[in-house]
């Protein structure tokens, strides 16, 4: 699958922004008066900022707002809503910590909970497709979830926490890409099937339907630049779990979490640069290349 | 909508005959030409007279080679294009409700006016059968030519899909899949029918005819007798005497 920039920025982003939001809202940090707008406003500005950057993706952007209809279906229609719902849950927490009103806590956990939903509404939109065998898995969300909690937590400073959970992000990558690697060979799609020429022999590509390219090409079969696969795999393990938590283990806290969440980002992006390129779609069968 | 309808009425689709067609792309230009006039925005091209020439069409026609176990190795042109599925994915993923299915008919369609362009549908669909219009950026698929098949301005003749009426070999059958009697139906029991990637549980509409058996002659070539020549004779004389120089 071509890994667009708009999405890949959108799922980085807005995954540790309600992370962070999650950590927040459930007191993980004590902020009061003009400390907790800045606090808040983060978050915010990176949820917020990643639901954005997901338009500049759409052919007409203009009618997004039709995209709340299909909830009863369509997982990116349960995505809209759910940011949009647990965006306005946690606005009465933030109100609380700014100005003091004293809020119960419970409010907080709620909206917290809420911000897990939403990266999972998120993971699910990919999760669902059976035509990339390789996002058709329960590992996705799981991956989704792993890396937004992680970063949150790494960006709220909660040193203890951040090291178990990106214990947990390190297992569940290398553990999604093992499993990802099988996917399409136990999907059972071929060009034999694909065709039904599996019925007479097995059949190669002699020539293909058009000489130019065509979206099908650009869009969902991305073949270049696979060959850095297996280096930007360990990139990703070792920036976004490793090293920030031996950073945090050793700088002074506020430093530490600086440094610590620019190294998390940095293999956050390696990793969903792979989750796109590395995914191969089934139509890729028909032109003889995935 | 992008609820499926529990069942509809009919199960109109298209039967492609891989035995028949004989790759020469009629169809796809019959396609895009109905549907550069038609149903929606206009299927685009880009840059279609320079070095990088790209543009949308709804319908496509791949070749393959095959080797069979026994027999000579055989071309088979494939036509691919939207297969109407049963269970649709690229229609439960839309997000605004712009992809539906017919109840009435089973035609898969997009209501352009209310496609933001996110191109969900087409990760969703195995087939390859959906293309964002780059011009438009709405998603464009086979509209089984339902401006055609309805239309009373045409004469009779001419309601079928585009495809289906320009192809010279009567390579592609336009019917109701739905109803064991039609045609089409009849054609798929007598000649093994059969679904695109069923593993991908999407329950097509349209069907594929597998290419025939080819003959296997017993003899290299229905000439062979006539190569044997015994010469008689002077010729034979001749033929002898040269050999033997
Ligand atoms: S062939 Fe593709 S676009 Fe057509 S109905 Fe099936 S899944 Fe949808
Ligand atoms: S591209 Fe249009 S038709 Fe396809 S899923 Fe998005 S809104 Fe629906
Ligand atoms: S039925 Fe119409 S829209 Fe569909 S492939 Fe044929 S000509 Fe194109």
């Amino acid at each position: 699958m071509h890994p667009a920039p708009s999405v890949i920025i959108f799922t980085v982003l807005s995954g540790l922004g309600f992370g962070f939001l999650a950590f927040v809202a459930a007191g993980a940090l004590p902020v009061s008066g003009w400390p907790a707008v800045v606090v808040w406003g983060l978050g915010y500005g990176l949820a917020v900022g990643g639901l954005a950057a997901s338009t500049f993706h759409l052919g007409n952007p203009q009618r997004a707002l039709l995209a709340f209809s299909q909830w009863r279906t369509s997982w990116l229609s349960r995505e809209a809503w759910t940011s949009v719902i647990t965006l306005m849950l946690l606005a009465p927490m933030a109100l609380s910590d700014w100005l003091g009103l004293g809020l119960p806590r419970a409010m907080g956990w709620v909206a917290a909970v809420m911000c897990v939903v939403s990266v999972i509404a998120t993971s699910m939109i990919y999760a669902q497709i059976k035509a990339v065998p390789r996002w058709n898995h329960w590992v996705t969300p799981a991956l989704f979830g792993a890396f937004s909690l992680t970063g949150g937590a790494l960006l709220a400073g909660q040193v203890r926490i951040a090291a178990g959970l990106a214990v947990v992000l390190a297992l569940v990558l290398v553990l999604a890409f093992r499993l990802g690697d099988r996917q399409f060979a136990a999907r059972g799609a071929t060009l034999g099937t694909a065709t039904g020429l599996d019925r007479i022999g097995a059949p190669e590509v002699f020539e293909l339907p058009h000489t130019g390219g065509n979206y099908l090409l650009r869009e969902m079969i991305h073949v270049v630049g696979r060959k850095h696969a297996r280096r930007l795999r360990q990139i990703a393990v070792i920036f976004a779990a490793v090293l920030p938590v031996m950073v945090l283990a050793v700088l002074p806290v506020h430093i530490g979490i600086v440094v610590a969440v620019a190294l998390h980002l940095v293999g956050a992006f390696a990793a969903r640069w792979l989750f796109f390129a590395e995914a191969e779609h089934v139509v890729g069968l028909y032109y003889g290349m995935r | 909508m992008t609820m499926l309808p529990a069942a509809t009425e009919k199960k109109l689709g298209l039967l492609i005959d891989l035995d028949t067609c004989v790759g020469c792309h009629a169809c796809v230009t019959a396609c895009k030409g109905w549907n550069d006039q038609g149903y929606g925005a206009p299927l685009s091209d880009q840059d279609p007279y320079g070095a990088n020439p790209s543009g949308t069409f709804l319908n496509r026609v791949h070749s393959y080679q095959v080797q069979p176990a026994d027999g000579a190795p055989q071309i088979i042109n494939f036509p691919r294009s939207c297969l109407h599925c049963e269970d649709a994915p690229c229609v439960t993923v839309c997000p605004t409700g712009a992809s539906y299915k017919r109840a009435e008919d089973g035609i898969v369609l997009v209501n352009e006016d209310a496609c933001i362009g996110c191109g969900l549908c087409a990760w969703a669909c195995p087939y390859g059968a959906r293309e964002m219009d780059a011009d438009a950026g709405v998603m464009k698929k086979c509209t089984l030519c339902v401006d055609r098949i309805y239309n009373d301005n045409l004469p009779e003749a001419d309601r079928e899909p585009a495809c289906v009426r320009t192809c010279p070999t009567g390579a592609r059958h336009f019917g109701d899949l739905g109803d064991p009697l039609s045609a089409v139906s009849k054609l798929v029991a007598e000649r093994s029918g059969y679904d695109l990637m069923p593993e991908m549980g999407t329950k097509p509409t349209n069907k594929y005819l597998p290419p025939r058996k080819k003959d296997r002659p017993d003899q290299a070539s229905l000439l062979a007798p006539l190569l044997d020549i015994k010469a008689t004779g002077f010729a034979g004389w001749l033929d002898k005497v040269l050999g033997k120089i």
